[in-house]
């Protein structure tokens, strides 16, 4: 495939992805995307001109070799494509379907410029995709430290760190605490966009490779920070317990029958398999028009969930328009395709119930884009006299979270800035010498990618404090050898 | 998974299980819960800590009947498991010097306030517990209340047993006999509840009651367990679950327990009608209720 000049890879058109007609996949919970066939991976694969200054990798938050698994790729050496990839990147099928590609990697993709960029993330997924199915584990047990860590939550940040201090040597706990390991990927993406048996086949590499995870603890409960490094015997603990609490808006009404957070929707549907209910014993309320506020992720998730379960119309209200919805464009598009209504440019005021405390509509105002905010998007005002209803029966909040205080409080001495997220210096290490954090307890909501990101960078700090008894910036000390 | 090491019956429709849960057991506080899955696709639902043994590594839970999970749970005998138990959960008890605290249990309540009438005692407290049930077969833990307590009242509604009549009715008589009750502690169905923080409320006794909203998470992820305190909301999995009764807006948490009636009717009816592990589970039941009961009908 080098053979290929870089005008003939420019007459190559982006692969499509092969996806569920709409029609059907709004009925089902399987996943929309089925993947790129070899031919089509290998296609797209040589669309990419391989720069010598490839502007991708730095587009990746963990910096993957991009040119070089793709080159691999090309090649149709599929195994070696896959090296590549799990060598910077511990969860690539999950991350090439949950990455919001068109903000980084593809982004800076020259190819981007005129035209379409590269299809990285479709091919980040067949590799993985193909190396689960093909590939045993090739895993050389390293030499055992006698070092122990702590990792507070399953997300994709506990989950990475965890992987990355096996790699070292040392023995890791993660404690999580709902009863399935995952974090966001279990409990709130849901199955037709990251089928959870990728989920579990991910959290199982980890255990061959020794990582030990125990359910059903939560730190600050059942033990507190302290206890895990005085009592318990861990030389070091990575939090990563994510963002936590959800934000409701302080509207009228939020307390009926009907109204709930994102993350209690999805929990019930996701986790806990509501949409199964009568195989599975936990409910969800049924109703035949819902209302979602929100624009992100995890707002496209809630109402394409409710969509599948017969909502018609689902209806998403957002505060401003289309273009400034933070969610994955791929998302805002299969909605849109599955019969989503979209309500840009207004924003609820209040939730209207009936007699029996059921909610019954909820009332908006539409407002217009004014000046720039802080965050250098235009700020939405609201129209005067402009109030209408939507009638529904469910109505749900998806307008981001908090920091989770449960652990932060019974930690004494852990800093934490004025939003409640956990402070840490440029190696992830908190104000307590040996506690590190990453993901979204620091960040506040991002991205999986992010939270893995910090999750390896902290497993690399974390092992030159034990080993050297400093974190990088040698500030603390590590008092206790094994 | 969790192994149940003992398992009896205390009422009827009231099943006191010892569950293995080392962890539970360490840090377990009065005024904690648990929330337990019985098996693979079973919901998650809350349930008070009535009691722990540290050395042994064991927490007891008192689990009254009421839909199909709890029915599940309540048909587990000695060896068999739980697959899920998570722990403690919650804010515990505030346990102050009252100098005279009142507990107040109606029904699976008093498996709340039994673990904190022996710390109240231990602040320095006088004790006194009213606890009740329809007739004499459901009061609950009297003995047990006995060991901490400086007096216990048991009430029933039928007059089958003790004081005849509500809790509530026993405790304002308490209240005007003594004056010098410092604060009430209650557990039990919302109903009773409300009407306590009536009672509770003319006198300005300072008064706590332990909310027992629909759960999933119980760590503070999901607002499914939102109550209204004091005009705010709160999360009773981690703010509560005990709050100032006077200020709990119950009318509104009574509603909310409503939403899912009709599911949990479906559910209660597929395990009783339609398959053979409901079928099962009722014959089991049917036995351990004529063990319980000596074969006397419900
Ligand atoms: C519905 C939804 C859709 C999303 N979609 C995308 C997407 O498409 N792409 C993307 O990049 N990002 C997406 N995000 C954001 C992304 O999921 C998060 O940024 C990421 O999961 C954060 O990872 P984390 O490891 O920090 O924490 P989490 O994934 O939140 O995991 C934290 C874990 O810690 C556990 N835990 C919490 N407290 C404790 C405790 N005290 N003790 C023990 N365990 C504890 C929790 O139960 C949880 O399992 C989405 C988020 C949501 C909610
Ligand atoms: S049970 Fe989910 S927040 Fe309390």
């Amino acid at each position: 495939m080098a053979a290929l000049k870089p005008s003939e890879r420019m007459k190559i058109p982006r692969q499509p992805m092969p996806e569920q007609e709409p029609a059907q996949r709004a009925a089902n919970f399987q996943e929309v995307n089925c993947g790129y066939s070899a031919e089509a991976a290998s296609t797209e694969a040589c669309r990419c001109l391989q720069c010598k200054d490839a502007k991708c990798v730095g587009g990746c938050p963990v910096n993957i070799d991009i040119p070089g698994f793709v080159d691999a790729l090309a090649d149709g050496d599929l195994s070696r494509a896959a090296d590549i990839l799990f060598a910077d990147n511990v969860l690539p099928g999950i991350t090439g379907r949950v990455c919001p590609q068109e903000t980084q990697c593809e982004a800076v993709c020259v190819r981007a410029k005129k035209g379409t960029p590269v299809g990285i993330g479709y091919m980040e997924r067949f590799v993985a995709d193909w190396a689960r199915q093909h590939r045993k584990d090739l895993f050389e047990p390293p030499t055992p430290t006698g070092f122990r860590v702590a990792v507070v939550g399953s997300g994709p940040g506990g989950l990475t760190c965890a992987g990355e201090l096996a790699k070292r040597g040392h023995a890791v706990t993660v404690f999580e605490a709902l009863h399935i390991p995952g974090g966001v990927l279990v409990y709130g993406i849901p199955e037709f966009r990251l089928p959870k048996a990728i989920v579990h086949a991910e959290v199982e590499t980890l255990r061959r490779r020794g990582v030990e995870i125990v359910t059903d603890v939560v730190i600050g409960q059942t033990y507190t920070i302290h206890e895990l490094m005085k009592g318990e015997g861990y030389h070091a603990v990575f939090v990563a317990n994510g963002a936590g609490l959800p934000v409701f808006q302080g509207i009228p009404g939020e307390n009926l029958k009907g109204v709930y957070s994102a993350n209690e929707f999805l929990t019930r549907v996701n986790l806990m398999g509501a949409y199964r209910f009568g195989e599975t014993d936990t409910p969800v309320i049924k109703a035949s028009q819902i209302v979602v506020v929100g624009g992100g992720n995890t707002a496209m998730d809630s109402v394409r969930t409710a969509r599948r379960l017969g909502a018609s119309p689902a209806t998403l209200v957002y505060r401003r328009s289309r273009e400034e919805m933070p969610a994955r464009v791929e998302e805002v598009k299969h909605a849109e395709e599955e019969g989503v209504v979209f309500r840009m440019l207004c924003n609820p005021l209040e939730v209207l119930g009936d007699d029996k405390g059921w909610v019954s509509g909820v009332r908006c105002i539409r407002m217009e884009l004014g000046d720039p905010d802080a965050s250098g998007r235009r700020r939405p005002v609201p129209i005067p006299g402009s109030e209408f209803e939507i009638p529904c029966q469910v109505f749900i909040e998806a307008i981001g979270t908090k920091a989770n205080p449960l652990l932060t409080q019974t930690t004494p001495g852990l800093q934490t800035n004025k939003w409640g997220n956990i402070v840490v210096d440029d190696n992830n290490m908190t104000s307590i010498p040996g506690v590190f954090a990453g993901g979204d307890i620091v960040r506040g909501g991002a991205t999986v990618i992010l939270a893995m990101g910090d999750g390896k960078h902290a497993a690399a700090a974390i092992h030159q404090y034990l080993t050297t008894g400093c974190s990088g910036n040698g500030r603390a000390k590590l008092n206790a050898v094994p | 998974m969790f192994t149940v090491q003992e398992a009896q019956w205390l009422t009827p429709k009231v099943r006191r299980l010892l569950v293995r849960a080392p962890r539970v057991a360490r840090s377990h506080r009065p005024g904690h819960f648990v929330i337990v899955r019985v098996h693979e696709g079973g919901e998650r639902i809350p349930l008070t800590i009535a009691n722990s043994d540290n050395e042994a590594g064991t927490i007891t839970l008192i689990i009254q009947v009421v839909g199909a999970t709890t029915e599940k749970l309540c048909a587990l005998d000695a060896g068999e498991s739980i697959a899920n138990v998570v722990g403690p959960l919650g804010r515990p008890t505030e346990i102050e010097n009252f100098g005279h605290a009142v507990l107040v249990g109606g029904g699976v309540g008093t498996a709340v306030i039994y673990p904190q009438a022996g710390a109240l005692r231990a602040a320095g407290n006088r004790v006194t517990a009213i606890i009740g049930g329809r007739s004499r077969e459901y009061v609950i833990l009297e003995a047990e209340l006995g060991a901490h307590c400086d007096e216990v009242f048991p009430c029933t509604d039928d007059g089958s047993y003790g004081y005849h009549g509500f809790v509530t009715a026993r405790l304002k008589e308490l209240i005007e006999e003594r004056r010098d009750v410092g604060a009430v502690l209650t557990a039990g169905p919302v109903p009773m509840m409300r009407a306590l923080a009536g009672v509770t409320r003319p006198f300005g006794i300072k008064t706590i009651a332990s909310l027992n909203p629909v759960m999933v998470d119980g760590t503070g992820m999901c607002g499914g367990c939102r109550v209204t305190v004091d005009g705010k909301m709160k999360f009773a999995c981690v703010d509560g679950p005990e709050f100032d009764a006077h200020t709990v807006d119950f009318a509104e948490l009574t509603d909310r327990l409503s939403t899912y009636r009709d599911q949990e009717a479906l559910a209660w009816n597929r395990l009783h009608e339609f398959t053979e592990a409901g079928a099962a589970a009722r014959c089991k039941m049917r036995e351990l209720e004529e063990a319980a009961t000596g074969g006397r009908p419900l």
